[in-house]
C-alpha cells in the first residue's frame, strides 16, 4: 500500500503540483454509510441545466452525504461552482450577516475558481459579504512566491472578485510565531460563526488539506512536518533545490472542516480512484484523512467518472440513480447565456 | 467624476496590459502617479481600490518616449530662441496626442551663443496636463563630420579641440541627457569618456567613421546610433561603418540605435535589416523638425529654409532630407506594418528601448511595478489608434470618439448585494 501511494504520487505530482496532496478521504465512507444515513448521489445524467423541482425529497429530507457522479473534471467544476452560487445566494448574504467560505487550492479546484469569476463577471454572484478562510499555506516562502497558496489564491481567484481584502483569510506561513498563527486562525473562523461551507479537494494518499496520512482526525488548525514524498515532489517548482523546498506547512485540521456546516469534497481524475475508494468504501482511517466526513453531517463528494474506477459497480450505480433528487441542489441555478451543461 | 487623490487606487479593468514583452490579460493598477503591485495591497493594506475604469478592452502600453525632436506644430527648438518656452510647451502638449509621454528636446548644430541661451532654459520635467516630460535634452552637434552634416548648418560645426572647448561651446550641461557626436573626430574618445563620467549618454553620428572608431566610441561610454543609415557611410561589406556596430564583437556593451521609420529617411528593407540583426537595440525616433503638425509649404529648422512636401521635408533647392514630419504613432504603425514586428515589439521599440538609452528604464518604458504611471489606452483592432494618454496617474489626452474615461467609485459598503 504505501509504496503503490508513493508511485501514485510521484505519477500524479504534476498534475496536482505542489498544491499539495491534500485531498480527503471521507468519501469512503459515505457509501458505507448508505444504510444508516440518508445518503443521495447525483449522476451527471445528460444535463445540469435543471429547472426548479418543488417538493423533491431533498427538500423535506435533512439529507446528510451525496456522491455527485459527473461525467468529466469540467461539469465537476461547473457543478461545484453553481452550487456554491446558490448556497451564497440563498443565504441572502449582507453587511450584518456574511456568508464563510472555506477554500481550498490546488489542480482540482481550479476550474471552480474560473467557473466562480466567469459567474461573477457576468454579474451572478458578489463577494461583497462572503468571508472566505483557506485551508493551508507553506512556512517560509515569501508570500509572493509564485508556489504559496496566497499567490494561488490571487492569481486565480481574489484578484477576480470584489471580495473585500479584510474578509480573505489565509494562514500566514510567514507569522512570526506560527503557534500563535493558527490558534488565531480557529478563533477568526469562530468570530465569524463557523464555516458555513467548505471546498476541499484530496490527494491520491486520501488527504484533506495538509492532514496528510497518519494525522489526527479531530486535528485543529496546526503546523505540519511535510512528508518526504511531498517535499520531493515539490522540488521541480523551487529549481530542483532542496534547500529552497519549504518543509512545513500551516493546515487547518480535520476537525476544522468538520466543523463546517456542509463540507463539499471534489474528486477528479483517475490517479484519485483509489482514495475515493477509501474514502466512501473502506471505514474511516486516519490513514485516509478524508474517510472521516462520513461521519460528517452534511457532505458532498463530488467526483468524475474517472474517479470512479476503483468504486465497486453498486456503489456508482446506486448513486447514478439518485441523479434526479441531487437536480434538486440546482434548482435555482445562476443563468449564463441560457446555457446548461448537456452532454 | 470623482476627484482623484494623489493617494487613491485607481484600478483599470477590462483592459490587456503589454507587459513582460507580452499583452497579458490583466488589471492595471496605478496610486500616486506610479503603477503598483495589487498583491501586497491585498493581502497586507488590505483595501479595495478607490476607484475604477472600464477600459473596453484597450491595449495598456507605456507612454512613448521620443528621444529625437527638433520641434514641431511651427516652432523649432534651436532657433525660435524668443519664443522656446512657447514652442517647447506647444510641441509638449501637441506630441501627448501621438501618444509621447516624454522626449529629448534636440538642439542641432548651432552656434556657441544659441546653446548658452537655450540650454538653461530648457529643464526636465515630469510632464503632466500641460505636456510630455523632458528627459533632458538631446544635442545633435557641433562636433559632427562636415562630409555628413545632413541638414546641419556647416558653418556652426566644431573640431573638438579638448575637453574644456566642449564645455565652452555648450555652457552648462545639466540639463543636457544625450549629445551626439562624430567619434572619428580628433579628441572624441575622451570627450565620450569624459561626458559618460558625467552621466550624460552619448550617441555617435553625423559620422564619416567607420566600425572602428564606433567601436572605439562605444568602447569609450558611447551606447547609441543617432538615426542610423542616415549622415552615415553606407553599409559596405569590407567597410561596414557604423552600421556595423550592430553586430561588432568588439564592443563591450551592446548598442541601441535610433531609426526613422517613416517610409521616407530608412527603406522598409533597410528597417527590416536593422531589426533582424539586433532587434533588442532598435529605437524609433520621430527626428521631427518644426513642420511636424503643420502641412505642407516652407518652413525653417535651425538656420534652414525646409519645403515640406507630402510626407518628405527636404532643404529648399536640394534633395536633401531635413529632418522629419512623420508622428511617433505613426512610426509605431509603420515599423508594425513595414518591418513585420509584433506589437509589442514595435512598442518596445518606442518605450522600453528608449527609456534604455536614457539610463531611465526603472521609472520608464514599461508598466513593471513601481514604475511612473505613463501609459496609454490603445485601440488595437486596426491599426494601432491612441485612445487615452496618461501621466502620472492622470488623463491627459482623449481622442475624439474614444471612451470617456470614467472613473467609477467603488461601491460603498451599504450597497445591496446583487443576487
Amino acid at each position: 500500500m504505501k509504496s503503490r501511494m508513493n508511485k501514485e504520487m510521484g505519477e500524479v505530482g504534476g498534475s496536482y503540483r505542489s498544491y499539495g496532496l491534500r485531498v480527503s478521504r471521507a468519501l469512503l465512507l459515505l457509501l458505507l454509510s448508505v444504510s444508516c444515513w440518508p445518503v443521495y448521489a447525483v449522476a451527471a445524467a445528460s444535463s445540469l441545466c435543471i429547472s426548479t423541482c418543488g417538493g423533491c425529497p431533498c427538500k423535506s429530507d435533512k439529507f446528510k452525504m451525496r456522491l455527485v457522479i459527473l461525467e468529466d473534471s469540467e461539469r465537476v467544476a461547473e457543478w461545484a461552482a453553481r452550487y456554491i452560487i446558490k448556497r451564497i445566494n440563498d443565504f441572502s448574504p449582507g453587511p450584518n450577516k456574511f456568508f464563510v467560505l472555506g477554500l481550498p487550492t490546488g489542480g482540482t479546484p481550479l476550474g471552480t475558481y474560473r467557473k466562480l469569476v466567469q459567474y461573477h463577471k457576468a454579474g451572478k454572484i458578489s463577494f461583497k459579504y462572503v468571508k472566505t478562510f483557506n485551508m493551508d499555506e507553506y512556512v517560509g516562502i515569501p508570500r509572493d512566491h509564485d508556489q504559496s497558496y496566497h499567490s494561488f489564491m490571487w492569481e486565480n481567484f481574489f484578484k477576480h472578485i470584489d471580495i473585500d481584502p479584510a474578509n480573505a483569510h489565509v494562514l500566514d506561513g510567514n507569522a512570526p510565531n506560527l503557534e500563535t498563527e493558527c490558534q488565531q486562525y480557529e478563533e477568526k473562523i469562530k468570530e465569524a460563526g463557523g464555516i458555513e461551507l467548505f471546498m476541499g479537494g484530496i490527494g491520491p494518499d486520501g488527504h484533506i488539506a495538509f492532514n496528510e496520512p497518519g494525522s489526527s482526525l479531530v486535528s485543529r488548525t496546526r503546523v505540519k512536518t511535510l512528508n518526504q514524498e511531498t517535499i520531493t515532489a515539490n522540488a521541480r517548482f523551487f529549481g530542483n533545490d532542496m534547500s529552497k523546498v519549504p518543509k512545513q506547512a500551516l493546515t487547518v485540521g480535520v476537525g476544522t472542516v468538520m466543523d463546517a456546516r456542509e463540507v463539499m469534497v471534489l474528486v477528479t481524475g483517475s490517479h484519485k480512484a483509489y482514495a475515493l475508494h477509501m474514502a466512501i468504501e473502506e471505514g474511516v482511517n486516519h490513514m485516509w484523512t478524508v474517510s472521516a466526513f462520513q461521519q460528517h453531517p452534511r457532505t458532498i463528494m463530488l467526483c468524475d467518472e474517472d474517479a470512479t474506477l476503483e468504486l465497486k459497480v453498486k456503489t456508482v450505480k446506486y448513486f447514478k440513480t439518485l441523479h434526479d433528487i441531487h437536480s434538486c441542489l440546482m434548482d435555482q441555478e445562476p443563468q449564463i447565456s441560457g446555457q446548461c451543461i448537456a452532454k | 467624476m470623482p476627484s482623484i487623490a494623489s493617494s487613491s487606487i485607481v484600478q483599470f479593468k477590462n483592459c490587456r496590459l503589454v507587459r513582460g514583452r507580452t499583452i497579458v490579460k490583466d488589471d492595471f493598477w496605478v496610486r500616486g502617479g506610479r503603477i503598483i503591485n495589487p498583491e501586497p495591497v491585498f493581502f497586507e493594506e488590505k483595501v479595495q481600490a478607490d476607484l475604477t475604469v472600464d477600459c473596453h478592452d484597450a491595449l495598456i502600453c507605456p507612454g512613448f518616449i521620443d528621444i529625437q525632436i527638433n520641434g514641431g506644430y511651427g516652432y523649432d527648438f534651436s532657433s525660435d530662441l524668443d519664443k522656446l518656452e512657447e514652442g517647447v510647451s506647444t510641441v509638449a502638449k501637441g506630441i501627448l496626442s501621438t501618444g509621447v509621454t516624454s522626449f529629448c528636446p534636440t538642439v542641432v548644430t548651432s552656434p556657441s551663443s544659441v546653446y548658452h541661451e537655450v540650454l538653461p532654459r530648457l529643464k526636465r520635467t515630469p510632464g503632466g496636463k500641460e505636456g510630455a516630460g523632458i528627459l533632458g535634452i538631446h544635442l545633435e552637434g557641433p562636433f559632427i563630420s562636415p562630409e555628413k552634416k545632413g541638414a546641419h548648418p556647416p558653418e556652426f560645426i566644431q573640431k573638438i579641440e579638448g575637453i574644456d572647448k566642449v564645455h565652452d561651446i555648450y555652457g552648462n550641461l545639466d540639463n543636457v541627457g544625450l549629445i551626439t557626436i562624430a567619434p572619428e573626430l580628433p579628441g572624441a574618445l575622451e570627450v565620450i569618456h569624459h561626458l559618460r563620467s558625467k552621466g550624460i549618454k552619448v550617441s555617435v553620428g553625423h559620422s564619416n567613421g567607420n566600425l572602428e572608431d564606433g567601436e572605439a566610441a562605444v568602447n569609450n561610454g558611447a551606447s547609441f546610433i543617432t538615426h542610423l543609415f542616415n549622415a552615415m557611410l553606407p553599409f559596405h561589406h569590407r567597410d561596414p561603418g557604423l552600421v556595423g556596430l550592430l553586430t561588432s564583437q568588439r564592443i563591450n556593451q551592446p548598442v541601441h540605435y535610433g531609426i526613422i521609420a517613416d517610409g521616407i529617411h530608412t527603406h522598409p528593407a533597410a528597417l527590416r535589416i536593422a531589426h533582424r540583426t539586433h532587434p533588442k537595440g532598435v529605437v524609433l525616433v520621430t527626428d521631427a523638425m518644426a513642420a511636424m503638425g503643420l502641412g505642407e509649404g516652407h518652413h525653417h529648422i535651425g538656420q534652414m529654409e525646409v519645403l515640406v512636401k507630402g510626407q518628405k521635408a527636404q532643404l529648399v533647392g536640394t534633395n536633401t532630407l531635413a529632418g522629419a514630419i512623420v508622428t511617433m504613432d505613426s512610426c509605431v504603425r509603420h515599423f508594425i506594418k513595414e518591418a513585420g514586428v509584433t506589437v509589442v515589439e514595435a512598442i518596445e521599440a518606442a518605450t522600453l528601448h528608449p527609456a534604455q538609452v536614457m539610463g531611465m528604464d526603472h521609472l520608464k518604458g514599461t508598466l513593471d511595478f513601481g514604475s511612473d504611471a505613463d501609459f496609454l489606452l490603445l485601440s488595437d483592432k486596426g491599426p494601432l489608434k491612441v485612445l487615452n494618454t496618461f501621466i502620472g496617474g492622470e488623463c491627459v489626452y482623449a481622442a475624439p470618439g474614444a471612451h470617456c474615461i470614467e472613473y467609477t467609485q467603488q461601491r460603498p459598503l451599504e450597497e445591496k448585494v446583487f443576487s
